[in-house]
């Protein structure tokens, strides 16, 4: 197991969100929100229905661009980047709605990973020589031995994605964005519509990542058990505005938060007091969610 | 097929054919192939020379279309570009006919480019319109670019040279064409085992996944177009020297669309697919062919007939194959394997 070297500038964080807005049309999805990721930390980054937590993601990757403010990776500026270039920097994610290649198998679906770390040119793809064969054996072996049996899906790995049951394509996604041995991991969601034992395979799988490889890791989820549990770090996000950040147990204690999120014991009444009050929190958005 | 316990045989499990009877189906076939010549004649030597040129074609169009995700109707156009390159080049300098090949699909891989450029912006139905826009402009150049095109009459070349000896049999020809059109295919095949494959995969699937694992659209997407023009090019010059006649009309529209037709009725996105494809395509007019003679006793004006039947029966097979079949025959291929499985070798 080859852990990330952890060679941050001095003092700055891994990850830096400074003052971040982002508005579609008269919405505003996001107003200055300020956080920042510590190396090889797991960040949790919770909120209601509609807060602005995958849009923040969308900035951090990339797709969207935000009207204010700075995204800073290890001191660098990178608000500007396409994804590909943020990719090569170190940017992995997965998605709330799971973004895996359908028709390739398991194994295709994890060595896409690590396209941008691989050299292999077109003419010598074309003739499958030298170079380019032993490009791809190190590959296979790396996503074999370093992805594949760490996160125990050795029996499906020639399977097509699309057979897979959900949580099992949850799983192939995180394989996936960690072939591409990122410095920082972003998690969209990554056990909703799990079970009980699926959530804690998981949960097991996003700490062992941490301890063994170093990897930061910034995550949003709903399961407030398993974001307690495992995370380093909370930020409340109500809204499109941070609300609360602090340690987990910190976070819960917060009245802010009681108020706006954890403490509404009813679903059912949140859920109308979101609807009463907040702006559009249907799920018709892009498909980049 | 469990890897996990043997890991020094990743080599035999990434290997192109991986099972013996595979492999042994491929030497027959490679044998068969050299053995052709000798056993066909003129006629069938002339037809195998067509199916290879159009296999080349096919798969480069498969690379674009079936792969990439990236519909296409310039590929005769861009066969036209090859063709009036190696014309050009046979007529006016004293290069060796390969190298002539080679600088055909050089030059329709640089126009590929160009045409490619609007594939970031416009997807589907507006891209193939794009290349059509693009055939219809490059029809314009070979009319009116006299000096190079010779226009309206087109340029007549003179035959390939071997050390020296002219090549005008069909069967030396077929001797040039088939070791070209192999090489093609086995490169094609090596493509999708590689990481520029992959990619092209990627991005025919989802296009926002693929950004994020580092792909880049734009390039990526010029090299699909840049690669399937290549073929297309190359074809182009293998047409040329087998017609040696290229005009302005020599790859008109439908031309492109017998492409998109192959590989839809061989299996898009699978090399097999576009072989198949392209063996179907080219064959089956003459088999309605044969049809028609064998019944021109009983119905005299059946010949009279050949020319819109074979128009109704080609569309309703590409129809027929839509709905029944929209995996083409290599699905066929693939059930038929699985019914078998592995028969005769192994049981
Ligand atoms: N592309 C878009 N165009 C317009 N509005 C959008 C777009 N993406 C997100 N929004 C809006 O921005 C707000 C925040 O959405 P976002 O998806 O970031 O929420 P979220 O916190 O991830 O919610 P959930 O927990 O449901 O995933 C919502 O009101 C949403 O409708
Ligand atoms: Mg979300």
């Amino acid at each position: 197991m080859t852990g990330q070297s952890e060679t941050g500038a001095s003092g700055a964080a891994r990850l830096e969100v400074e003052g971040l807005s982002l508005s579609f049309g008269g919405l505003k999805a996001l107003s200055t929100v300020s956080f920042a990721a510590e190396p090889g930390s797991i960040t949790a980054l919770i909120g209601p229905n509609g807060a602005g937590k995958t849009s923040m993601f969308n900035c951090i990757s990339g797709f969207y661009h935000p009207q204010q403010g700075a995204v800073r990776f290890d001191g660098r500026d990178v608000t500007r980047m396409h994804p590909p270039e943020r990719a090569a920097l170190g940017f992995a994610r997965t998605f709330q709605n799971i973004a895996l290649f359908r028709g390739m198998t398991v194994l295709d679906n994890i060595k896409l990973g690590r396209h941008a770390h691989m050299k292999t040119n077109l003419l010598q793809a074309l003739a499958y020589w030298g170079p380019a064969q032993r490009e791809e054996m190190a590959l296979r072996a790396e996503v074999e031995e370093r992805i594949i049996d760490f996160l125990e899906i050795n029996h499906i790995r020639n399977m097509p994605v699309a057979a897979l049951s959900y949580g099992l394509q949850k799983r192939v996604e995180l394989a996936r964005a960690l072939a591409m041995r990122p410095r920082i991991l972003l998690l969209d969601e990554p056990v909703a519509g799990m079970n009980r034992e699926e959530t804690e395979d998981m949960a097991r799988f996003i700490l062992d990542v941490k301890e063994e490889w170093g990897t930061t890791i910034l995550m949003v989820e709903h399961d407030m058990g398993m974001v307690m549990d495992i995370s380093d770090h909370v930020v409340v996000l109500n809204f499109g505005q941070v609300i609360a950040s602090g340690l987990p147990h910190e976070v819960q204690a917060d009245p802010h938060v009681t108020e706006a999120y954890l403490g509404s014991g009813d679903p059912a009444a949140l859920m109308a007091r979101l609807r009463g009050e907040g702006p559009d929190t249907g799920r018709n958005r892009e498909e980049v969610a | 097929m469990q890897i996990g316990t043997a890991k020094h045989s990743y080599r035999a499990d990434e290997a192109l054919l991986t099972t013996r009877p595979q492999r042994l189906w491929m030497a027959l076939f490679a044998l068969s192939l050299c053995a052709a010549p000798f056993l066909l004649d003129n006629y069938w030597l002339y037809l195998a020379c067509l199916v290879a040129i159009n296999v080349a074609s096919a798969t480069g169009l498969n690379i674009l279309t079936g792969y990439t995700g990236l519909v296409s109707l310039g590929q005769a156009a861009f066969m036209a570009v090859g063709a009036y390159t190696v014309g050009w080049m046979q007529l006016n300098l004293p290069t060796p006919f390969l190298l002539n090949l080679l600088a055909g699909g050089f030059t329709a891989a640089l126009v590929g480019l160009v045409v490619g450029l609007p594939s970031l912006r416009v997807k589907g139905l507006y891209l193939a319109i794009a290349t059509i826009a693009a055939s219809f402009i490059l029809h314009f150049v070979f009319v009116n670019w006299e000096s190079v095109t010779n226009g309206n009459s087109g340029l007549t070349l003179t035959p390939a040279t071997f050390l020296g000896t002219p090549l005008t049999d069909y069967s030396q020809l077929y001797f040039v064409f088939v070791p070209i059109t192999a090489l093609m295919v086995l490169g094609a095949a090596n493509l999708f085992r590689t990481r520029i494959g992959r990619a092209f995969i990627a991005i025919r699937d989802r296009d926002i996944s693929a950004e994020v694992l580092g792909i880049s659209l734009l390039r990526t997407k010029l090299m699909s177009f840049a690669i399937s023009s290549f073929y297309a090019g190359v074809a182009g010059g293998m047409w040329a020297y087998f017609f040696r006649v290229v005009t302005p009309e020599s790859f008109p529209f439908v031309y492109s669309i017998f492409f998109l037709a192959a590989i839809i009725v061989g299996g898009m996105g699978t090399i097999l697919g576009a072989i198949l494809g392209a063996v179907f395509m080219t064959l089956v007019p003459e088999l309605l062919r044969f049809g028609i003679d064998w019944l021109t006793p009983v119905l005299p004006n059946a010949a009279a007939m050949l020319s819109p039947v074979r128009t109704i029966v080609f569309g309703l097979l590409i129809v027929g194959f839509l709905i029944f079949e929209p995996k083409g025959l290599a699905e066929i291929v693939q059930r038929t394997r699985r019914y078998f499985h592995l028969w005769p070798f192994k049981k």
